[in-house]
């Protein structure tokens, strides 16, 4: 289906967003991606959670579920599941997914459904005034912080390679491109597909600021300013897995590059794997008409509305005449 | 033991008889006492007794916590091994139980060992017949070429069988097939060689025994074995779930493992299949149902109270955001971890008010295993015609119970998904999922539906499902979304909301929900024997209260009397609260043990006589 971006705008809903939020970064990113997916609006689902990141799907005209405070990955895991047909994205912030939510997270991983999620990563706690998020530095302290971040951050790419996802990516809300870029390949992966989406908060995170991911405070010699950001596809980085026998030393590869933070902040595709089994493909192995008649398509009544279902497997070993 | 008990069972059923057993077993996985309670008869069953006939002990310890109960003229068989057994010493007796049991004994003269305490037993007319079971396995295991005793050591659970069923001097050939039922071939093979061994072995050691007999009689209906679980397993399916999640805790787990055992159903010439999702906790479990619900499937967790705390912010996004969820909520002993296989009636007032703000939820209670098949079926077509969540509300004792009934008659179950809607009715128009209407039932479409895009929030929303906080949308949609209630007052036969049992007209009336359904009938069947009358008013649907029917049954009665498994009478303050009708009598029990006939036909006749308190606690059981 021929798509445009503005075919997924939602008129009727005004973004309160403060100016400069990545969200409007990561809300074109998603409208850019889908048109040039060509997806049906109806045929997709964004599945949110709580925190400025969680009104996303109001701003998208696709199918919106917005849900829980760290809850996004359960609903999007039953609503997959009912219907594998969907495109399903889960969308949700870093204490939404790593705080709240990262009983969720990890075990996302061990099932390796086939949908995305995507972290809005600003290291604070935008709707309750910027407390420390779980991907906030140590000892760093925002401007709304009363002391120093006194906990260390979780690294949510590292967490995501050793939980099991099978494509984990970084990208940036003020690189619109390469989000789009990265979103579509996210959405084209099969299985589980994680991005870690960093993004400014300009009220609240005064330090992880546009101007520090862009180094303003790094210039060279000419004066130009040296982006803390760079891309592992630019540095001939290959995250793809191509046999299980490379896995860890892929994974390994992935979680090194996870480490580096500071003046070098990798972006891009860490680490992806393809022939893993998706929960979609474990359930059809006992189900073997999953795919066909999901849950949400099967039918339950005969034309008199009378419920088709032949218990006798179960009675036979009730029986006792 | 749940072996022995099955095929105990499954022999009886054989022989046209009915069963009805309940199991009990500690928070562990083996080795503190675990027993099967089984009652035996012609006719159908509805309860437990506090009386025993045969005791069929495996250990030391069941024989001394159950002695009390043996009736004169009755049995107990016992491993001969334990006879020395110093019955204080025994390791898993808790040290409060043990103190009791020193006290007994010295009450009643009884020396250190079993021996002593079966002597006691004989004083009282009550048999005894030691089996060398050690003697009889190795026997056993040398013709079938098995050296090594350990490997057959759990057949002791047959050898105990074999022992019983020769006492009641019943038919050996039903109990063999309800062994080959049970076992895989091979090991079925074994057992049947172990059974004669036993069965032939009391036959021919103990020639005085028992003076009753269990008889078998012909039946020509199909009958079922069946626990509360797989009830509401078999219901769920009848009423289309085709994704339940749940995660394991007692007693509701067996439930979500006897569905993927069963996963795939026959429907006439195709196949359906039921998706079981073992999620990472509860929170997991309650959005993710919702989720598929949502995405149109019939969607259904499972779980107990510790379960369902964790689940109460998730109901009320499913409340807020009128999705048709099923939650079966199996009551256990609480609060806390409290009993947890113990059994329990204390959660209705959660239920109805887990989660915070208000919002609809319609609250069915099943008072037997049948019950719990029809009500598992029904609970989803209330769902989806209320877009509400459904709780289905049952406790230990009817999971883990098994009765005898006739099959349950389910041809014709009817499925209502209420205001569906597919991709015909809402191409080319404006979509809106939460549309206000009259009755405030907005229709419905499965995500995915071509041409109807929608939203959900767990904010307050407008008709599209958008944030917002407007006053005038915020006032209609808290009441069009409270007012589908009315609805289902309305709307759902009043034979889905109560049962009327006993005399209508008596000034004696006896209120309750749940699991002590069963013994309140006998009971009140038994008094009406003996000329003292009583009626029962059993309540299925406790939200929305049925208020003008419950006030049509109990006013002006001169005696109400609530009996409920729990400390707080919780039923009775509902309908104290809805009504204004006091219950002046309470029969309650909050032991972690069901409630008996036995015990509430001692409590019933006790109030009926004038010798009873306002107030009786029931204390019964071990």
């Amino acid at each position: 289906m021929e798509t445009k971006p503005s075919d997924f705008r939602v008129p009727d809903v005004y973004a309160d967003w403060c100016a400069g939020c990545g969200d409007f970064g990561i809300m074109n990113a998603l409208q850019m991606a889908f048109a040039e997916l060509g997806l049906e609006p109806h045929r997709v689902v964004m599945v949110s959670g709580i925190g400025c990141s969680g009104k996303e799907p109001h701003n998208v005209k696709v199918n919106g579920v917005h849900t829980l405070h760290g809850r996004a990955l359960p609903f999007a895991m039953g609503i997959k599941v009912a219907n594998p047909e969907l495109e399903v994205l889960a969308i949700g912030g870093d204490g939404d997914g790593l705080g709240i939510g990262a009983g969720h997270f990890v075990n996302a991983g061990r099932r390796n459904l086939d949908m995305t999620y995507i972290i809005h990563n600003n290291g604070v706690y935008g709707l309750t005034k910027g407390q420390a998020s779980p991907t906030l530095q140590r000892n760093l302290q925002t401007k709304s912080l009363p002391k120093p971040n006194i906990n260390e951050a979780v690294n949510p790419i590292g967490l995501a390679i050793i939980s099991g996802y099978t494509f984990v990516a970084r990208s940036y809300a003020y690189d619109v491109k390469h989000l789009t870029t990265t979103i579509k390949q996210a959405i084209q992966h099969k299985g589980l597909a994680f991005i870690d989406c960093l993004q400014p908060c300009p009220t609240y995170n005064d330090i992880n600021t546009k101007d520090w991911y862009a180094g303003e405070d790094r210039k060279d010699a000419n004066g130009k300013p040296q982006s803390r950001l760079y891309k592992l596809e630019e540095t001939g980085f290959d995250p793809v897995v191509r046999d299980w026998k490379e896995d860890w030393q892929k994974k390994a590869a992935a979680l090194e590059k996870a480490q580096e933070w500071g003046d070098r902040i990798p972006i891009g595709v860490f680490y992806k794997k393809e022939y893993e089994s998706t929960f979609e493909d474990r359930i059809a192995s006992r189900i073997p008409f999953y795919m066909s008649r999901p849950p949400a398509k099967q039918k339950l009544s005969n034309e008199k509305g009378i419920s088709t279902v032949d218990l006798s497997e179960f009675l036979n070993g009730l029986k006792t005449s | 033991m749940d072996t022995a008990a099955n095929i105990f069972g499954k022999a009886c059923g054989y022989g046209g008889l009915y069963v009805f057993g309940r199991r009990e077993y500690h928070s562990n996985i083996k080795g503190l006492h675990s027993y099967f309670h089984l009652r035996v008869a012609q006719k159908e069953l509805l309860a437990n007794v506090n009386d025993v006939n045969l005791l069929a002990a495996f250990d030391a310890e069941t024989v001394v916590r159950h002695v009390p109960e043996v009736m004169p003229e009755g049995g107990i068989i016992v491993d001969a091994m334990e006879m020395d057994t110093k019955v204080l010493s025994i390791p898993t007796l808790p040290p409060e139980y043990r103190v009791e049991l020193e006290k007994f004994m010295k009450e009643n003269g009884i020396g250190e060992t079993l021996k002593d305490i079966l002597a006691y037993a004989e004083k009282k007319k009550v048999k005894v017949f030691p089996v060398p079971y050690r003697a009889l396995l190795a026997k056993i295991g040398k013709n079938l070429n098995i050296p090594q005793l350990s490997k057959i050591t759990r057949m002791i659970n047959v050898l105990t069988i074999g022992v019983s069923f020769a006492l009641l001097k019943y038919d050996k050939i039903l109990v063999e097939k309800a062994v080959k039922a049970t076992f895989p071939e091979k090991i079925a093979a074994m057992n049947v060689t172990a059974l004669n061994e036993a069965y032939d072995y009391a036959v021919r050691t103990f020639k005085n025994n028992l003076n009753f007999k269990l008889e078998k009689t012909d039946v020509k209906e199909e009958r079922i074995f069946v626990t509360g679980n797989q009830a509401v397993a078999m219901g769920k399916i009848l009423g289309g779930c085709r994704v339940q999640t749940y995660y394991p805790i007692t007693p509701a787990a067996d439930e979500s493992e006897y569905l993927e055992e069963h996963q795939i159903v026959k429907t006439g010439s195709e196949e359906e299949a039921i998706v079981v999702i073992q999620t990472e906790d509860e929170i997991a479990a309650i959005n993710s149902a919702s989720g598929a619900a949502l995405a149109g499937a019939r969607a259904a967790t499972s779980t107990s109270g510790p379960g369902f705390s964790l689940m109460a912010e998730g109901l009320g996004w499913a409340g807020n955001s009128e999705v048709p969820v099923v939650v079966t909520y199996y009551q256990r002993g609480a609060p806390a971890t409290g009993l947890p296989t113990r059994h329990g009636q204390a959660d209705l007032r959660f239920a109805m008010h887990a989660g915070h703000g208000e919002f609809p939820r319609i609250i069915l209670a099943s008072g037997d295993i049948k019950e719990c098949f029809y009500d598992a079926a029904k609970a989803f077509n209330l769902a989806e015609k209320y877009q509400m969540p459904v709780i289905h509300l049952i406790d230990k004792a009817m999971a883990n119970c098994s009765q005898t009934y006739p099959v349950f008659p389910h041809a014709d179950f009817k499925i209502d998904r209420g205001e569906l809607l597919t991709e015909k009715d809402v191409e080319g128009k404006e979509y809106l999922r939460f549309r206000f209407t009259e009755n405030g039932v907005s229709p419905r479409v499965p995500l995915g539906t071509k041409g109807g895009v929608h939203w959900y929030t767990g904010d307050e929303h407008n008709e599209s499902g958008h944030i917002s906080e407007e006053v005038p949308n915020r006032t209609m949609m808290m009441e069009k979304r409270m007012k589908k209630l009315l609805l289902v007052e309305k709307e759902v036969p009043v034979e889905d909301k109560m049962n009327f049992y006993g005399d209508k007209t008596s000034e004696n009336v006896v209120v309750s929900w749940g699991s002590p359904k069963g013994a309140i009938i006998e009971s009140i069947n038994m008094l009406k024997e003996e000329g003292l009358y009583l009626g029962f008013l059993q309540m299925r649907m406790l939200h929305p209260l049925p208020v003008e029917h419950v006030k049509r049954y109990l006013a002006g009665r001169k005696r109400i009397i609530d009996i409920e498994d729990n400390y707080t009478a919780q039923l009775g303050g509902v309908i104290k609260e809805k009504t204004g009708i006091t219950a002046n009598f309470q029969i309650l029990k909050y032991t972690g043990r069901p409630t008996t006939t036995t015990e509430v036909y001692n409590a019933l006749k006790a109030i009926l006589t004038g010798k009873a308190l306002d107030r009786q606690v029931l204390t019964f059981g071990n």
